[in-house]
């Protein structure tokens, strides 16, 4: 019997195409990819059915953690805001700050010292604020300092529509949260928003439904 | 993994005898380490994306007003619920009898059930009125103005059968924000209309803490 020849193939497996399809997922990440802002305490926020999107500017966001402490925010995509808002501020509480540490303020998300320690906190540059020990915004059944914050941050707003959120950890326990609320009331503001993340409304329930008949609405 | 060129020795023209054969390199480059590249930069994107964003939930409170008679509630209608320790819940229905024998206790998974029946009980319980016309005609229209639109009812001739349902939400100091989060979202998940957050009684402060002395 002849021997049939079996010519030699080359192992060799072209990568192109991986690479290519590798390189389209990777492109893919990153521009899906936003970074989160650093925050100086890692909240674990709850979760809602609540499909609202969360405001990206002109935003107060007051923020609470499992151990009660209380930091406050400004969201604005203008600099000039953040720096009207300290400065408005400077004055009322009659602080002392300098320019360069009401510059510093305008470069930090969130505040949780008490006014007497604003002066040391934004001596330090934002980059080294994590190492800094923030005791949190003085609350209590009366408003505390935060119904300064928040009342001097409203007036430097006027005239824009502000949304106030509040931003707390699933393990922060109740009074902190009716503590934050009663802040806000005492400035006459009542209506919240308050930042979760989305899950689906349960099967069968009644929101369910009404979600199911918004979808096929749209389609 | 570099592939072994064995095409370029043996076929082309024959030179002559002093002419050097000039190898012919290949092109193909080894992509292997490129790929490794570019899945290690691909887990990194994935572990570090936040997929989903986060979002908002809104709630509304009241004026501390002292005119009290403006929020009073049909007991037949009101359901309280209490949040107590370790994520328990208490609830019980109208007013709060002397022997607290109405009075409940119940989990996060048990209290959907709880306020589905109560639902149920208030809209057997309907009789119609003048108010009611107003709701129904509202709930035929729907509103597209407001963000998000809400859209006309297909049952708007039920829109108004749960108006008597109050539920009055009362969480303990040791209560956590989750807690209070969660049930807000049992609100919206049984499409309750008049919900109230506000502060325990004390006598359903001691109730609660005979109750979890108890356990």
């Amino acid at each position: 019997m002849p021997s049939v020849k079996i010519p030699k193939k080359s192992t060799f497996v072209d990568m192109t195409p991986f690479v290519d399809v590798a390189f389209l997922i990777l492109t893919f990440f990153i521009m899906a990819t936003k970074f989160k802002p650093e925050e100086v305490v890692e909240i674990k926020t709850p979760n809602s059915v609540s499909t609202r999107e969360l405001p990206e500017s002109d935003a107060i966001q007051v923020t609470f953690d499992s151990t009660g402490r209380v930091f406050f925010g400004v969201l604005s995509q203008k600099d000039s805001e953040k720096y009207d808002v300290i400065k408005h501020i400077n004055e009322t509480r009659s602080l002392n700050l300098t320019e360069a540490e009401m510059r510093n303020f305008v470069r930090t998300p969130s505040i949780g010292v008490p006014f007497s320690g604003l002066k040391q906190l934004l001596a330090v540059p934002q980059e080294d604020q994590k190492n800094f020990k923030q005791p949190g915004i003085p609350l209590d059944t009366l408003g505390g300092e935060l119904l300064y914050w928040i009342r001097d941050a409203v007036g430097t707003f006027t005239g824009k529509k502000l949304q106030y959120l509040i931003k707390g950890d699933n393990n922060a326990k109740y009074p902190a949260f009716k503590q934050v609320l009663i802040a806000f009331k005492k400035n006459e503001i009542f209506k919240f928003q308050m930042i979760t993340m989305l899950e689906d409304a349960p099967a069968g329930s009644e929101l369910g439904i009404l979600r199911n008949r918004e979808k096929a609405a749209s389609q | 993994m570099a592939s072994i060129d064995d095409s370029g020795g043996g076929g082309g023209h024959k030179k002559g005898p002093g002419v050097k054969k000039a190898k012919k390199l290949s092109t193909a480059v080894d992509m292997t380490p490129m790929v490794d590249l570019g899945f290690l930069l691909i887990t990194f994107f994935i572990f570090t994306t936040t997929m989903s964003s986060p979002t908002t939930m809104q709630l509304f409170m009241p004026k501390d007003t002292k005119d009290e008679d403006l929020n009073k509630a049909k007991e037949s209608g009101a359901l309280t619920i209490m949040l107590g320790k370790n994520n328990v819940v208490y609830v019980y229905r109208g007013q709060l009898l002397p022997d607290a024998s109405n009075f409940h206790t119940t989990t996060f998974k048990g209290i959907r059930d709880t306020i589905i029946q109560m639902k149920k009980d208030v809209i057997n319980a309907h009789v119609h009125d003048a108010g009611c016309t107003k709701i129904q005609e509202e709930a035929k229209l729907g509103n597209p103005n407001v963000k998000p639109p809400i859209l006309p009812d297909p049952n708007w001739e039920k829109a108004c059968l749960d108006k008597d349902l109050v539920i009055v939400i009362k969480p303990d100091e040791d209560a956590t924000y989750k807690n209070t989060i969660d049930i807000l979202d049992e609100m919206a998940i049984s499409a309750i209309k008049r919900y109230a957050m506000v502060d325990l009684f004390p006598a359903e402060k001691e109730l609660i803490k005979k109750t979890e002395g108890g356990n």
